[in-house]
């Protein structure tokens, strides 16, 4: 069969996965007695109908696109990291860190000095997963999944005993110092005279995002390593034969896989709760695998997906903020999606295929 | 141009739009549970009780929400407050540091937050003395044990839990000086929370090390601890709630907190809910230990002789129970 066309592959049939999602989530809204079209519109409204849901649709966003990248890059090299979540968690520690113990002068150095702790963090924690992989076999789906645990319990066990002021019940660090605070979107607006989403978390880590896609995106098909990923991704023997080394290979692309999940916390921890928290990765680096699945592990579908999954976030917490549907639903959605885009992918994509093939038959 | 409004009508049904909210003469109050909290028969559902009492009682309506994530807590609580709810409960640790963000800028709002101080002028934190209840749940655990051993199992490793543990240890510790204690935490994720298998397992566990009283500090997973110790054998203590009915005669007691009270004292003093810390101690009935007719078969009169002294001697200071919170650390094992 013809490939379809590129705009097609990219766009066409995530869209058409999407609204087949949406199809099925509405019987299901209707199945619990609500109305569907009223649920929409409370997400649309909460999530992209003012300036207000679009700081927090941009905040979940960049989130998503730091562990989205994450696991694409990752993928490239045939690897599925699945541990996006613990090194997320490391690169909220190391981040922590740096803001706590380092005098910075500046928020923008401070957000160069945390960005590359975090990055750090989260690369080391990816190490250890990459070499087992590498030397000795051991599956890196498991370990990463196990290293995930194990982020989870360092955490609690920093937070409990270690960055915990004396007196305070809540498991976090002290608030990290004015110097470090990003400055959000809105107040970027308010500089240019807009009253743009006041009190959102967007911050000027949307920004950093966006040229990670680039780098990425620069990485993946325009450097001699990015090509070395993606020959091993494809064949390992041949990538071998070519005289790339594996365990080299491997562990390069855990390192910036994991730097990317960890650089993450610049905007969770930095840029919007100012201080390290238990909770602070929220699953975000569970849902950078379907946001890197629906992007087919281009930067650019990254990008588009995590706007996506930022909407399904906002939109959804609006949903079980202010209506009577329950919030297990939003997790109905949201699988729907990753079940239609991941999953089931082949099913919109064949039929779109056949239909281009016959369409090209008749204008030929 | 109908798509375009209904949208407009969205967002202003939904309060994100500040202008279009007056504060109404008539304040609802509103009661906020954390991260998926509300049905945890535990702490957040005895919240819950405590507003459902109210709203039964007096026939008012109130709003409640619960969070989502993490970023949502300012959003909720702005939101509540531009909509007019007062007061606005709040269950959790983890709203202090987010209601020193926002309490100032409602100074008409009344905020209640339980179990964390927050040192603001209009809002109320409700602090429990959970040593102290534990304290006498450690007497009563030391007093029924016959194999000398007895265990606690907490939920998540927090420092609220480890209050928990440290009250209860002491209390062994003053009534038994060779007793064990066995101490075993679920987890160190918010699932340890709800995991009633895992708590199980870890009251079969502490039972093969010959622990024969079991003290859970675990949320939902204390259902599983309470079951498997009805299923071997031991005896159990409950805890937030009165949990004494679920295996009558073989949950020894439960350590109430009064979480319930404290909210229902809140929605009825509404916006003269004074602000300012108020202590949940053994003195204002805040923490106490549940004895009802499930139970009373094995509470001998002895036991009953010595809560009442050690009860007495905490309220009048005789007696200083250590707080884990006070300085990080537990003075016995």
């Amino acid at each position: 069969m013809e490939p379809l066309p590129r705009w097609a592959d990219m766009v066409l049939t995530p869209l058409i996965s999407v609204l087949l999602a949406f199809a099925i989530s509405a019987l299901v809204i209707l199945a619990i007695g609500e109305n569907p079209w009223e649920a929409l519109k409370v997400m649309v409204a909460g999530a992209l109908g003012s300036s207000y849901g679009w700081g927090f649709t941009l905040y979940y966003a960049t989130n998503f696109v730091f562990t989205g990248l994450a696991v694409s890059v990752a993928y490239h090299a045939g690897l599925f990291n699945i541990g996006g979540e613990g090194q997320a968690v490391l690169g909220g520690l190391g981040v922590a860190l740096a803001c706590l113990f380092i005098p910075w002068p500046h928020w923008s150095l401070a957000l160069i000095g945390a960005g590359a702790a975090g990055a750090l963090f989260g690369a080391a924690w990816a190490l250890i997963p990459a070499i087992l992989q590498a030397r000795r076999g051991s599956h890196i789906v498991i370990t990463t999944i196990m290293f995930n645990f194990i982020a989870a319990a360092l955490l609690n066990h920093m937070l409990v005993n270690v960055l915990r002021p004396t007196g305070s019940m809540d498991p976090a660090t002290r608030a990290f110092p004015p110097a470090t605070h990003l400055p959000t979107l809105s107040q970027m607006a308010a500089g240019l005279g807009l009253d743009w989403g006041r009190h959102t978390p967007a911050n000027v880590s949307l920004f950093v995002a966006v040229l990670a896609c680039v780098l990425v995106w620069l990485l993946i098909w325009r450097t001699r390593l990015g090509y070395e990923i993606r020959a091993f991704g494809k064949s390992e023997p041949a990538a071998l034969y070519a005289g790339i080394s594996p365990t080299r290979i491997t562990v390069l692309a855990m390192l910036i896989s994991g730097g990317l999940a960890g650089l993450m916390a610049v905007n969770n921890v930095m840029g919007e709760a100012e201080r390290l928290v238990l909770n602070a990765v929220e699953g975000a680096g569970f849902i950078g695998i379907a946001v890197a699945l629906m992007g087919r592990n281009h930067p650019l579908g990254v990008a588009l997906a995590a706007l996506l999954f930022g909407f399904l976030y906002q939109g959804g917490g609006t949903l079980a903020l202010f209506t009577q549907i329950p919030r297990e639903l939003i997790t109905v959605i949201q699988a729907l999606v990753i079940l239609f885009t991941g999953a089931l992918d082949n099913m919109v994509r064949m039929p779109l295929a056949r239909l281009f093939a016959l369409h090209r038959k008749r204008g030929a | 141009m109908s798509i375009v409004k209904s949208l407009l009508a969205g967002v202003a049904v939904l309060g994100l739009v500040p202008v279009l909210a007056p504060t109404p003469a008539h304040a609802d109050p509103a009661l906020v549970f954390d991260l998926g909290g509300k049905f945890d028969k535990s702490f957040n559902e005895a919240a819950y009780r405590g507003a459902e009492r109210w709203k039964a009682e007096t026939g008012g309506t109130y709003k409640e929400l619960e969070m989502q994530s993490e970023a949502q807590r300012e959003q909720a609580l702005r939101m509540l407050a531009q909509t007019g709810s007062n007061p606005i409960v709040t269950t959790g640790f983890a709203f202090g540091e987010v209601l020193n963000k926002v309490a100032p800028d409602y100074p008409d709002t009344r905020f209640v937050v339980i179990d964390t101080a927050v040192d603001q002028p209009n809002v109320q934190s409700v602090v429990f003395a959970e040593e102290q209840g534990s304290y006498l749940a450690g007497i009563l655990a030391a007093m029924a044990s016959e194999s000398g051993t007895v265990s606690f199992i907490g939920g998540m490793d927090i420092p609220l839990i480890r209050k928990f543990e440290c009250g209860f240890v002491q209390g062994v510790k003053a009534t038994d000086a060779e007793a064990r204690v066995i101490v075993n935490y679920t987890g160190t994720t918010p699932a340890a929370w709800n995991d009633p298998v895992k708590g199980a397992e870890l009251t079969r566990a502490q039972k093969g090390q010959g622990s024969d009283i079991v003290y859970a500090a675990a949320g939902g997973t204390g259902i599983g601890v309470l079951q498997a110790a009805a299923d071997e054998g031991m005896l159990a203590i409950g805890v937030d709630s009165n949990q004494n009915h679920m295996h009558p005669g073989q949950i020894l007691t439960s350590m109430e907190k009064a979480v319930d009270n404290s909210v229902y004292e809140a929605f009825r003093l509404g916006v003269d809910t004074p602000p300012g810390v108020k202590l949940m101690d053994l003195a204002s009935e805040g923490v106490r230990l549940s004895m009802d007719e499930h139970n009373a078969p094995l509470i001998t009169d002895e036991m009953t002789a010595a809560l009442e002294a050690a009860t007495a001697a905490i309220v009048s200071g005789e007696i200083a129970v250590h707080d884990y919170m006070t300085d990080n650390a537990c003075p016995v094992r």
